[in-house]
């Protein structure tokens, strides 16, 4: 009943293939745009914002980066963290070769040299398939850690091996940096990957979305209705490890501040296929759901204990976190294999149809 | 003119200068590469029966072997047995976990989740990764552990074959390793042919409803195989936590197995010993011989690129059942 | 539908306990620590844990705390994972921790320029960025006693005095066999510029964190080539399996000398063969000091300690835990005597770490006369750069075979004078010092 389109008819092409048709679809987007961009600004506390949303935010952005290529194309890849860190070398080097430019222009730009290796890497999907594809992309998460490790010129010749974030500034407030609030680099990653995913979604609702789709479904019979498979293929190959960069770009300069290779280890590539799978392959918004169950339930996890005043020692929450979190794993994995997204399609055919109940 | 001498020639070169350091690399190629064939082999049996991608095995090994080594400390720390008595009570008290392990996994995770893509199983696995690291680390201590090889009666200390104008040291484990695997991997085989739950296995492996027609329980034989595997789990634990410590960073050495897997051909159990050896004397030989040319450490992904290159050639892998699509 | 309501409610209510809850006690100096008793590196990361907790739980226990006000210890796990490093550090800001100590490089890193806006000064004993001994440039980062270059060019004088003089050392080959990370990376200029300078061959064995328990490939190499000498900058699982390859490999023991790293675990997994290992250290490496009994008697007696086992209690890296705390308890006393106030905060126990003087006396006062070395801190240096020895392991202790070496300071000062002024400039605009300096 709440949820009905009853009465609400389209009088042109282009009003019914918007992305959000329905009046309360528009309404809802509307609303959570106003609770990210005024409600939890001004009632998130630094920590908040800091360690819950924009890691939230820029873990979805990789998330839906990877459900292009694995959801929407069904090329499994194991290597998202190590196109995440060609983005944040890039952007590093970028910066420091000309720091007058805007931070926010080279984090974008750093997507492309992702995307360009994400190519590199997928040209052996036109002749490995499945789970044997995964192989390729592992080899591009190790090679591609070995070397940022091992090419001094990516990190500047910097002893430490690590790449450090000097101040940058946007209408002179800070960005990044030490000096940067957690509300202003918020801003920044909010609005980086709301244009994204408004991006990402137009691109899956198109022709070449429906193109990738027909891949996945059955690559040879797309084949023989005239899709080219190794254009649509390295297509998702490199807008996947593009919206990769992006995230990858932000996380250095405005989640972590500094980065050495060990943070886009092969444990960052598993997290990020998890978000993909539990949050709903083949969903945007399951990659959102995702990235929430797993990035912010360790946090509660550990916060718990303490919240309900029991005193255990910080090793055992630990545990406890991983053995909660697998658990949890399989039991979504059982209650609803295609992930989060599903429930929340449910969710919304049940608000069609409420009071009855089908 | 001197990049391409460095890359094809020296190396050779090096190679018929010094033999004896080549056979040794080979040989330890040889007993890397029979170690993940092993972690390899307990991924075959699982995805012949039953079609799930365990990506558990890993963590069941060093799960396995972190009960060993526990249940043996905490035996002996009560004074309850002796060394050597302690050792194999411990080896079959884990082989006990190791059966209530597979049980538990075939009625949690395998029954609800039948018939759903293989992905969807996959990710249970991981699922059991994340719970089993937890549940190790909080039972037995984030604290790596000293594998109790010599109290199960395996060899200590290194056989030195004066040979090739220098001299090649075999660790006796390490021989000991090679035998135990050919043994298993000959005793699973003979399994495999001629026992009937071995037929059962294969007639699952080929079609689950065919083999529920003709009356063989699926639950049944799931346990089986994972009971199998976490057997093949804790040798395979035995061997490598002895060689280094019993720790929570070998399970991303069990990694390897997947470009071991990948080679071999998912369902095969030769193409894993095979596989195996491959990876583990190309990459060592690789990371020996051509690695000081680019700074080193390129053992971390060799394997990979091996694994790579084959299946451009072969995309089932070595040994594995080719790919027939239909429309 | 129910189901789904359920869960919402559930993860919407559970949500609101993120925001971290106030500290609770007035009286008390919150000092939180950054450990790991979890993951790949828990085998070196737990002693350490505990030695820093027990010390300071001793300190509350035996003289109420530090100027008669308690110290409010909470440990936040990292698993030496940067990402969770920096999530404690944001979750223990608002409580007003009066300094952090991060225990990893990595972690260290991002946290070095957050220190000075923050005002949370950061201590990371002889381990983070060696450039921040600078006091001038680092005014917010202390690395006490010594830095990873310092300890460098110990090892090789002390390679230089088992060869008959550091001029002896031409010819020679060193190999130099480390975790291919920032913290085995940071010394290789060092070592590069003393090669050129003494005319030794250096040889570099990189081992990938994710391949630590395979090191036969490196060993291998050390096989092949031989090196007179092998200098060890490890961590974790890195170093029993380092040990274990030597003893396959052959490699003398005696020549296979490590960073202040290792402990009895590490070497134990050698077994018989790991005796003659070396490793250099700066404090005591058993249980016979009277702060040792006093922690026994006060903490582990009382079942206040999270140690498996009394023999725990005096070993090499809970010693080393102790020492931390030590520096802890003495930056805040300082801190204390600087003010004049009791309950003092980040910038105030930065002016104390400044104004740290450990003297022989005050090491009687502890209980840890012959435990370790005397330490002064100032503003311009903020590390010591104090002498260390060599120890060997004997299959069932440590003994000190060296006498106190004290670093190759001409050849490091100017290292770390660059260093501080490249990162700087790379970092630009970094903030030159305004904070005041108490010392004369």
């Amino acid at each position: 009943m709440f949820y009905r389109e009853a009465g609400q008819f389209k009088t042109s092409y282009a009003s019914d293939q918007a992305i959000f048709p329905i009046l309360q679809d528009k309404i809802g987007i509307a609303i959570i745009l106003a609770i990210a961009y005024l409600v939890i600004p001004l009632l998130g506390g630094s920590f908040f914002l800091a360690s819950v949303m924009i890691p939230f935010l820029i873990l979805s952005l990789a998330s839906i980066g990877l459900n292009i290529l694995t959801g929407y194309t069904g090329l499994v890849s194991l290597g998202t963290a190590a196109f995440m860190g060609v983005g944040a070398y890039a952007c590093y080097k970028l910066s420091t070769f000309w720091p007058g430019v805007n931070i926010i222009v080279w984090i974008v730009v750093a997507g492309f040299f992702s995307a360009a290796v994400g190519v590199l890497f997928g040209l052996p999907s036109l002749r490995i398939k499945g789970f044997y594809l995964a192989v390729a992309t592992l080899a591009a998460q190790f090679f591609l850690q070995w070397f940022f490790a091992r090419v001094p010129w990516l990190y500047n010749h910097n002893p430490s091996g690590a790449i450090e974030v000097p101040k940058h500034t946007l209408f002179d407030i800070a960005i990044t940096g030490p000096q940067a609030t957690p509300t202003a680099r918020y801003f920044v990653v909010l609005s980086i990957v709301v244009a994204m995913t408004w991006f990402a979604s137009n691109l899956v609702h198109g022709r070449i979305g429906r193109m990738w789709m027909a891949v996945r479904d059955m690559d040879i019979a797309a084949q023989l209705m005239g899709i080219r498979l190794l254009d649509a293929k390295l297509m998702a190959f490199a807008v996947s490890s593009f919206y990769a960069g992006v995230a990858g770009a932000m996380m250095v300069f405005l989640w972590l501040g500094a980065a050495e290779p060990e943070a886009f280890n092969i444990n960052e590539s598993f997290l990020l296929l998890f978000m993909v799978i539990i949050g709903g392959l083949g969903s945007l918004i399951g990659s959102f759901m995702g990235a929430a169950l797993i990035h912010i339930l360790p946090i509660i996890l550990r916060a718990l204990p303490a919240a309900l005043g029991l005193t255990i020692g910080s090793a055992t929450v630990e545990h406890l976190t991983f053995m909660v979190t697998g658990a949890l794993i399989i039991f979504f994995l059982i209650v609803e294999p295609h992930g989060l997204a599903r429930l929340w399609q449910i969710g919304k055919q049940k608000l069609r149809v409420w009071p009855f109940p089908y | 003119m001197d990049i391409l001498y460095k890359i094809f020639i020296d190396p050779f070169v090096q190679m018929g200068a010094a033999p004896d350091l080549l056979v040794q690399s080979l040989w330890e190629g040889l007993v890397g590469g029979m170690l993940y064939a092993l972690i390899a082999l307990g991924f075959v049996l699982i995805f012949k029966a039953s079609g799930v991608f365990n990506f558990a095995q890993g963590i069941m090994m060093v799960f396995a072997a972190l009960t060993l080594v526990g249940l043996y400390e905490k035996l002996t720390g009560a004074g309850l047995a002796s060394a050597g008595v302690a050792a194999y009570l411990a080896l079959a008290a884990t082989i006990l976990v190791m059966y209530v392990l597979a049980v538990g996994v075939e009625r949690i995770v395998l029954r609800p989740l039948v018939n759903q893509p293989d992905i969807i199983l996959f990710m249970a696995t991981f699922g059991l990764t994340y719970f089993l690291i937890g549940f190790g680390e909080l039972v037995f201590g984030g604290n790596s552990k000293v594998m109790i090889a010599e109290q199960l009666g395996l060899p200590k200390g290194s056989v030195s074959l004066e040979m090739l104008g220098g001299f090649v040291s075999m660790q006796k484990i390490d021989i000991a390793a090679a035998v135990i695997a050919s043994i298993m991997v000959a005793g699973l085989a003979v399994f495999f042919q001629k026992t009937r739950i071995g037929r059962a296995l294969r007639a699952v492996a080929d079609d689950h409803q065919a083999a529920l027609s003709v009356g063989i329980s699926l639950n049944q034989i799931w346990v089986i195989v994972w009971f199998t595997a976490g057997i093949v789990a804790l040798a395979t634990g035995i061997m490598w936590g002895a060689r280094s410590e019993v720790s929570f960073a070998l399970g991303t050495i069990a990694l390897k197995a997947l470009p071991v897997l990948v080679l071999g051909g998912f369902t095969s159990v030769p193409g894993a010993i095979v596989g195996g050896l491959i990876i583990g004397i190309g990459e060592k030989l690789g990371e020996f011989y051509w690695g000081p040319l680019v700074g080193g450490g390129i053992e971390s992904w060799l394997a990979y690129f091996i694994a790579l290159g084959f299946l451009l050639f072969r995309p089932q892998g070595l040994f594995g059942d080719k790919i027939i699509e239909r429309i | 539908m129910k189901k789904t309501t359920k869960l919402m409610l559930a993860l919407t209510a559970a949500t609101s306990f993120v925001a971290p809850a106030i500290a609770q006690a007035q009286e008390s100096i919150f000092v939180p620590l950054f450990t790991y008793r979890t993951g790949p590196f828990a085998s070196s990361g737990i002693p350490i844990a505990n030695g820093m907790r027990d010390y300071l739980t001793m300190l509350n226990e035996r003289d109420g705390g530090i100027g008669g006000v308690k110290i409010q210890i909470e440990e936040c796990e990292t698993g030496y994972n940067t990402a969770k490093g920096l999530e404690c550090y944001e979750a223990v800001k608002p409580k007003k921790p009066v300094m952090v100590n991060p225990w990893s490089t990595g972690i260290t890193l991002p946290i070095i320029p957050k220190a000075a806006v923050d005002k949370i000064p950061v201590l990371s004993m002889a381990y983070g960025l060696s450039a921040s001994a600078r006091g001038n440039t680092f005014p917010w980062v202390f690395n006490p006693p010594a830095t990873y270059w310092d300890g460098l060019s110990q090892i090789v004088k002390y390679i230089g005095s088992q060869v008959g003089g550091l001029d002896k050392l031409k010819g020679k080959k060193i190999g130099y066999l480390y975790l291919d990370a920032g913290y085995g990376k940071e010394p290789i200029p060092l070592l590069e510029q003393l090669s050129k300078d003494f005319g030794f061959e250096a040889k570099l064995y990189p081992v990938a964190a994710q391949d630590m328990q395979n090191q036969s490939a490196q060993w291998l190499n050390v096989r092949r080539d031989r090196p007179d000498y092998v200098i060890m900058y490890g961590w974790g699982a890195m170093q029993p399996t380092a040990v274990k390859e030597a003893v396959k490999v052959g490699y003398p023991m005696d020549k296979f000398i490590s960073i202040w790293w290792p402990g009895e675990d590490d070497v134990k997994a050698g077994g018989d063969g790991a005796k003659g290992f070396k490793m250099l250290n700066w404090h005591g490496a058993d249980g016979n000091f009277p702060v040792i009994a006093d922690i026994k008697k006060h903490v582990v007696d009382k079942k206040l300690s999270q140690v498996e086992s009394a023999d725990k209690v005096g070993q090499q890296l809970y010693n080393r835990g102790v020492y931390n705390s030590m520096l802890i308890a003495e930056g805040i006393r300082a801190a204390q005597k600087v003010t004049g106030k009791k309950v003092v905060t980040g910038e105030d126990v930065r002016r104390g770490l400044e104004n740290i003087n450990v003297d022989a006396a005050r090491l009687k006062e502890m209980g840890m006369e012959g435990f370790a070395g005397p330490i002064k801190l100032s503003c311009a240096d903020h590390n010591g750069h104090r002498a260390t020895f060599v120890q060997q392991w004997d299959g069932a202790k440590w003994n000190k075979v060296s006498d106190w070496i004290e670093p190759l300071s001409e050849k490091v000062q100017p290292l770390l004078e660059a260093d501080a002024k490249g990162y700087a400039e790379k970092n630009a605009p970094w903030p030159a010092r305004t904070e005041p300096c108490d010392n004369k």
